[in-house]
């Protein structure tokens, strides 16, 4: 127990945590948005929409996310002088905020798309016989209990992307947990096990409420039929 | 009757009193359709007057379903042309979406906005496409879901109501937007026996008060009351097209006749 609190007090791991809840919250935002975009694309009449929403996510998906994340920091700002911010580390982080953000919109897109495939497609097929035409049907009728589908499997995106923020330390972060983990073993490597299950324990009670919440919200939100 | 075998295309019949029709509404020439090898509707010709109440009845797989749902282009047709109200129905866009406002649908599974109240179901066409003020759009439906005889269930959610509610607010749905016809797509089909009626009657009510009607069902007897012309369709083709009088008691195609017996012998 001695151990624990020792490395606490020497180092900012709560702070190294808050990093990542920052990286985690907008990345959230950021990529929920991307990703409602691109699922509208895929569902959209528009042959040409579609196949951008198709090859966005068949390339992103598979593409590792260490890869984005050092392309954003030696390629987008490096060679292609892509600055978000003044401040030097700032710019970091947000250029890792953009690198999980454009990574995991293709994961909420497809999360989102399995949300409309709850719905039927008589729910359509009434929206567009009262006059609604594609966008005004996607927004009032089809999205809404697409959202609420949808919400087991963004949850999982969710939980992932927690997880993955660890990987801006490949952009440059030092700051956030794993980078401050690397700095903490190099030098007390006496306590490696302590180290480790801080770290561990501290992701475990982070992500454990999301995958709690995310059921009993899918649960209480479900649109009943 | 002497008539043998299919109706010869000549063979008119005896004017039937319509003198409470209107100019051709829904006009149908040369349409077809195929689902892939499947000719579903093959060269129909149709033309249904404003005022008019239409059946079109058939056995399952006649194409049926398809030429209602054709009439408002949820499903696209390969050939021929329809209008409604002398204009050709527009492939997308705008413009599709301003005629399927003017064209109402009830559908076999009611199709109920699932997330929305009863009441929001009923206003939300006319809010969003004709643009009226939520409390002129709430008046308007109260008086709707009134007239269908389900006002006190504006607050509940679809899930909450019978199938024969559900329907009766579909119709309501449909009424909000001022359709000039109304396309019902097997209306009753999925209703429990004890359900049937009160839909029927509401439709019914509706034929009497004027409207448009296209009505593909299996009922016989809103049919006989309620119909100006009875269409039997059998492999997407029009087969026999009469009063329901003629159609019911003389009916000249072997197709029609099959089909008859086989529903009205019990």
């Amino acid at each position: 127990m001695e151990e624990y609190l020792d490395i606490i007090r020497q180092y900012d791991v709560l702070g190294a945590f808050w990093v990542n809840i920052q990286l985690a919250f907008w990345a959230a935002v950021l990529s929920l948005i991307m990703g409602s975009v691109l699922a509208l694309f895929r569902i959209s009449p528009i042959g040409s929409l579609q196949w951008a929403g198709t090859t966005y996510v068949t390339i992103l998906r598979n593409t590792p996310l260490t890869i984005i994340m050092v392309f954003m920091v030696l390629g987008a700002w490096g060679q292609l002088e892509l600055t978000l911010a003044t401040d030097f580390n700032l710019n970091f982080f947000w250029l890792a905020v953009v690198g999980l953000s454009i990574y995991h919109a293709a994961f909420v897109c497809e999360a989102i798309r399995s949300g409309v495939n709850t719905v039927p497609v008589g729910q359509a097929e009434a929206a567009r016989s009262i006059g609604l035409s594609f966008l005004p049907s996607a927004r009032l009728v089809i999205l809404p209990q697409a959202f609420r589908g949808a919400i087991a499997p963004l949850g999982n995106v969710l939980i992932a992307l927690i997880k993955n923020t660890t990987v801006a330390a490949a952009a440059s972060v030092a700051t956030e947990t794993s980078s401050v983990m690397r700095t903490m073993i190099e030098f007390r490597p006496d306590y490696i096990y302590a180290i480790f299950f801080t770290f561990a324990i501290g992701y475990v009670i982070l992500v454990t409420p999301v995958g709690l919440l995310s059921t009993s919200f899918s649960r209480r939100l479900a649109v009943s039929r | 009757m002497d008539h043998s075998g299919t109706a010869p295309a000549d063979d008119q019949q005896p004017p039937a009193d319509d003198s409470h029709l209107g100019a051709p509404l829904v006009e149908l020439s040369g349409v077809d359709k195929y689902f892939g090898d499947l000719h579903v509707l093959q060269d129909i010709e149709l033309t249904v007057r404003r005022g008019e109440v239409l059946v079109v009845i058939g056995p399952s797989g006649s194409g049926k379903s398809t030429l209602c749902r054709a009439i408002n282009r949820l499903e696209t047709i390969d050939g021929g042309e329809i209008r409604i109200d002398g204009q050709p129905l527009p492939a997308e866009g705008r413009q599709l979406a301003r005629l399927r406002a003017d064209v109402g649908m009830v559908f076999q599974a009611f199709n109920l906005f699932a997330h929305k109240t009863v009441l929001d179901n009923v206003t939300l066409g006319p809010r969003k496409v004709r643009g009226l003020s939520k409390s002129d759009a709430e008046e308007e439906a109260f008086k709707l879901l009134d007239r269908v005889g389900v006002k006190n269930q504006a607050a509940k959610f679809p899930a909450q109501l019978s199938g024969g509610q559900q329907q009766r607010v579909a119709i309501a749905r449909s009424l909000a937007m001022h359709p000039k016809v109304m396309l019902f797509d097997e209306p009753t089909s999925a209703l429990d026996p004890e359900m049937i009626n009160e839909v029927l009657d509401v439709m019914e009510q509706l034929a009497k008060e004027g409207m448009t009607m296209i009505v593909v069902t299996h009922e016989m007897g809103f049919a006989r009351k309620a119909a100006d012309r009875v269409v039997f369709m059998a492999d997407g083709q029009i087969v026999e097209e009469a009063t329901p009088e003629e159609f019911f008691h003389h009916p000249r195609s072997d197709r029609a006749k099959d089909f008859l017996s086989k529903i009205l012998t019990h």
